[in-house]
């Protein structure tokens, strides 16, 4: 960022993580609104955020659809995606929502687990809520207080989620799926292993979903998953995991 | 007392209004009882309680800090009824609730409303939440007989300010700026343009906050608007000086006053 000319500000304030930083980048844009855009990169924030990141995302579902088309002559059983403030998710998702017969799969961070407190699971534990300009399932407790989320991906770490796949929950047209830090970290090492590609953290969520999709789709099925991010920023994290720094 | 009175009294009377705002349960619920109470006896007409709430995003450092603080010494928002009580015992200033909405939406609008009712508040400002959205709580303020008080800005299309302030009772907050709350050196031309919007929709009444801490402020304020609000700047004068810090800033205040 800073070699493409950006200042990078870190954010002091609040719980001092993604939400924080963007409940600044909104104040900072307020005040600033006759001269700076205000770039959200997640389909979160206030209309016409989530409709706005959707559209410039979709391209995603459209080349991966025609591609999935030549490749195998069909359409997937199922797309699969990772989900925090679901960006990626709804970029692939949002093609196939008339084709019913594919399934749609979000894999949401359930960090240490989605039966303790340290998750990000907002569409399977969150409850509607309104944050950051909209209404969506939000991780928060009984006051109406923001939770803290976690998760071992900072691209997850968000304790709300984008609209849209509140809506899609609700119709039932796609369904959510919490998977651990360590579940994701198995798949980031299996897809190095086996194929020499190295998928974000945030990615690997959607990779450790397929074992679950394999059980329930029927044998030669096959499944599109967004490989939505390099992992190349994520070696810190990975070498610390795995033990294979230092000494 | 409504706060229609109390602005249509200081208005005919040449005084001009003072609101002031203060975070409930900050630094504790006794602490901010006791602040509410000397506000009023101090020159404040309408009292404005603060909600702490976690991400509030048209806030400055030092009201941020503050609400952080009153979270941190454990404020629950059932205490927010006991604030409002406690004041109520001991003066008939109006009072208006400000909150953010994720915290009323998940306490039950309708519960909420009740609540505040009750405990002897007069209504509620919501700083983010506009009409359109707003549909439970109108009901509810319409059942409970509350105020309700929706925002303007600056950037605010002709149509906002009208829907606003048609959607408004008691008064329209006018934000004197395009920014978040703290003190500024001048407050906004643009202050004197919002408020002017307001009133030329069948005389509205309107307060003007966002930036206003001086004596001088607020009689410039009042000038053509119906009230000043001031928070930061109380609440860093209780900041660095207690009480008596918070009394004398809120005479200073009230010294700009007709």
């Amino acid at each position: 960022m800073k070699l493409l000319g950006a200042e990078v500000v870190a954010v002091k304030t609040g719980s001092r993580t993604l939400k924080d930083a963007i409940n600044e980048a909104l104040r900072d844009w307020v005040a600033n609104v006759e001269s700076t855009h205000y770039l959200l990169g997640t389909v979160a924030g206030p209309h016409p955020f989530p409709t706005m990141v959707r559209d410039f995302h979709s391209i995603i579902g459209k080349e991966s659809k025609e591609q999935m088309l030549e490749l195998t002559g069909e359409l997937p059983a199922a797309v699969a995606a990772c989900v925090g403030g679901g960006s990626n998710a709804i970029g692939i998702f949002h093609a196939f929502l008339d084709d019913p017969g594919v399934q749609l799969w979000g894999f949401e961070a359930a960090g240490d687990g989605i039966d303790t407190p340290m998750h990000a699971a907002t569409l399977s534990r969150g409850v509607p809520g309104v944050l950051h300009g909209a209404m969506s399932y939000m991780l928060q407790d009984e006051d109406g207080q923001t939770s803290e989320s976690h998760s071992i991906s900072a691209g997850l770490d968000y304790p709300g989620v984008g609209p849209e796949h509140s809506w899609l929950k609700d119709l039932g047209r796609a369904q959510y799926h919490g998977v651990t830090d360590s579940e994701a970290l198995e798949a980031m090492k299996l897809l190095s292993q086996t194929e020499g590609i190295i998928p974000a953290i945030e990615t690997a969520h959607a990779l450790a979903g397929i074992p679950h999709l394999a059980k329930i789709l029927p044998a030669g099925a096959s499944v599109l998953v967004n490989l939505s991010g390099r992992g190349d920023k994520d070696m810190e994290t990975a070498g610390r995991y795995f033990g294979l720094l230092g000494a | 007392m409504s706060v229609q009175s109390v602005l249509e009294a200081n208005r005919e009377s040449g005084r001009g209004t003072l609101v002031g705002y203060f975070p409930a349960g900050y630094p504790t619920v006794k602490d901010s009882i006791e602040a509410f109470v000397a506000l009023a006896q101090n020159g404040c007409d309408i009292l404005e309680v603060g909600v702490p709430y976690s991400d509030p995003v048209m806030d400055g450092l030092v009201i941020q800090k503050a609400t952080e603080k009153a979270l941190e010494n454990g404020f629950k928002l059932g205490q927010l009824f006991e604030v409002i009580r406690g004041v109520r015992e001991q003066v008939d200033t109006p009072m208006l609730v400000m909150s953010y909405y994720n915290p009323v939406l998940r306490y039950g609008v309708e519960k909420f409303a009740d609540e505040l009712k009750q405990a002897g508040a007069q209504g509620m400002i919501t700083p983010d939440l506009i009409p359109d959205e707003a549909s439970k709580w109108l009901e509810s303020a319409d059942k409970h007989d509350l105020d309700r008080v929706f925002l303007v800005a600056p950037s605010s299309s002709d149509e906002r300010v009208s829907a606003n302030t048609q959607a408004s009772r008691g008064f329209v907050y006018s934000v004197s700026t395009m920014g978040i709350t703290g003190e500024r050196a001048e407050v906004d031309k643009l202050a004197r343009e919002v408020a002017g919007r307001v009133r030329s929709i069948g005389g509205a009444p309107t307060c003007v906050g966002v930036g206003v801490s001086t004596g001088a402020q607020v009689r410039d304020v009042n000038t053509y608007a119906d009230g000043a609000i001031v928070g930061t700047a109380l609440i860093a004068a209780y900041e660095s000086s207690g009480l008596d810090g918070l009394i004398e800033k809120t005479r200073e205040l009230a010294s700009g006053l007709g």
